[in-house]
């Protein structure tokens, strides 16, 4: 996300840093996470759990910003993310080399 | 690192987990918006009650960690009226499938609006009858296949939104599985909401509905209502059916005041029988939780 301007408050903005936790053996492999993370976070991985399916990895562990959505998203409780403290202050530059920004949700 | 327990721990039975839903369905995403509603409103959790019928939608009452019902097919909404009414106290929640609730159930979910009973019924909204294996439903859009229609419907479905609107309802509004946030949102002002407050949910069937009707599967059906939903707050109910593969109108449609079955009830003998009547089922203000 780009900014039109560089907000002059950047260096004071905290943005929230989420740490994302996945129970592999209860996902189903249906991918809600990974196509509605805004951040692009998650991949469904290679692996196979007992059931099968493919549950998903932080692929970009750094770029979350604990929107949360995955886990409200997932039909089987099989992620959820907590706060990661503490959170970057000042607006940082994720993988992709763009500045995040974080838009309410 | 110590192990961690998913937040919605308090509320759901994580160890009945893996659920029941097929991959891809969204009934499992819809308890969730009901876990996090109940949590934003702070009603103590002693005081919920959650009534469920038959269906896969039905199965929600096996999974939440509250008192919890589940009733014979079609008869949620006669047991939490009479829960409401012999308790005023409980929060009742109804929280079902489309089949069992307007089909099975349909002559208890118009007189439940009619008398404006005080419940908050959520109805998940599949266009199909799960767990019996696909059947034609009264919500399925016309020519969508089915496995009693297999050459497509032809029936005119109901429109759930405009029939609880019609029927008096005092909340009405509708969301897609896929709206969480919103969703969720509705379902805290729908369990706040004095009066019979209605959330009609569309949720993914992949396995019955989307992949027989070439929508896809759970994750190409919330494309679908990506693409395709239209938030119109306040739109006439009479305007928004849904039609097969077309726009979706969502939204919070009614929300209005009118007088419950018990303060009807109330008034009604207190004029007719002046101070020989004692008013029935005043609720305390509850405190927090804990
Ligand atoms: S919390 Fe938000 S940013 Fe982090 S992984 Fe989940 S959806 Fe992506
Ligand atoms: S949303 Fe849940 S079930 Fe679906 S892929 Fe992600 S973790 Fe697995």
């Amino acid at each position: 996300m780009q900014f039109w301007r560089r907000p002059l408050d950047a260096d004071t903005i905290q943005v929230p840093r989420g740490e994302i936790h996945i129970l592999s053996e209860q996902c189903k492999g249906c991918g809600f996470c990974v196509e509605y993370c805004p951040r692009e976070v998650l991949k469904l991985s290679d692996s196979y759990n007992k059931k099968g399916y493919h549950p998903p990895l932080a692929a970009k562990v750094d770029d979350c910003v604990h929107c949360q959505l995955c886990e409200l998203l997932c039909p089987e409780f099989a992620i959820f993310v907590t706060p990661k403290v503490p959170s970057v202050v000042g607006i940082p530059v994720d993988t992709r080399g763009e500045e995040v920004m974080v838009g309410e949700s | 690192m110590s192990q961690l327990t998913h937040p919605m721990e308090s509320i759901l039975r994580m160890n009945r987990m893996p659920h029941i839903w097929c991959p891809g369905c969204g009934i499992g995403t819809a308890m969730t918006a009901l876990a996090e509603a109940l949590n934003k409103t702070q009603i103590p959790l002693d005081k919920v009650a959650v009534v469920s019928g038959i269906g896969c939608t039905g199965r929600v009452a096996g999974y939440v960690k509250l008192d919890s019902f589940h009733t014979t097919h079609g008869r949620a909404i006669p047991f939490a009226t009479g829960l409401k009414l012999a308790n005023p106290e409980l929060k009742v929640v109804v929280f079902s499938g489309d089949g069992d609730l307007v089909a099975i159930g349909g002559n208890h979910f118009i007189h439940a609006a009619r008398r404006n009973m005080d419940i908050a019924v959520f109805c998940v909204n599949n266009f199909t009858y799960g767990m019996t294996g696909g059947q034609l439903a009264p919500t399925t859009p016309p020519p969508a296949t089915s496995t009693t229609t297999p050459y497509g419907a032809y029936e005119q479905p109901f429109n759930l939104a405009h029939l609880a609107d019609s029927a008096g309802a005092s909340y009405v509004a509708r969301w897609t599985v896929l709206h969480i946030r919103r969703l969720t949102k509705s379902m805290t002002e729908a369990l706040q909401k004095k009066g019979f407050s209605f959330v009609e949910i569309i949720c993914p069937c992949p396995t019955l509905y989307g992949r027989r009707n070439r929508i896809g599967d759970g994750l190409q059906e919330m494309q679908f209502y990506r693409d395709n939903c239209i938030i119109q707050h306040g739109a006439d109910t009479r305007t928004i059916d849904i039609k097969f593969r077309d726009k979706i109108v969502i939204g919070k449609f009614v929300d209005r005041e009118r007088p419950t079955f018990l303060d009807a009830l109330n008034s009604r003998l207190l004029e007719a029988l002046g101070n020989r009547y004692e008013p029935y089922g005043k609720v305390t203000e509850n405190a927090d939780r804990n």
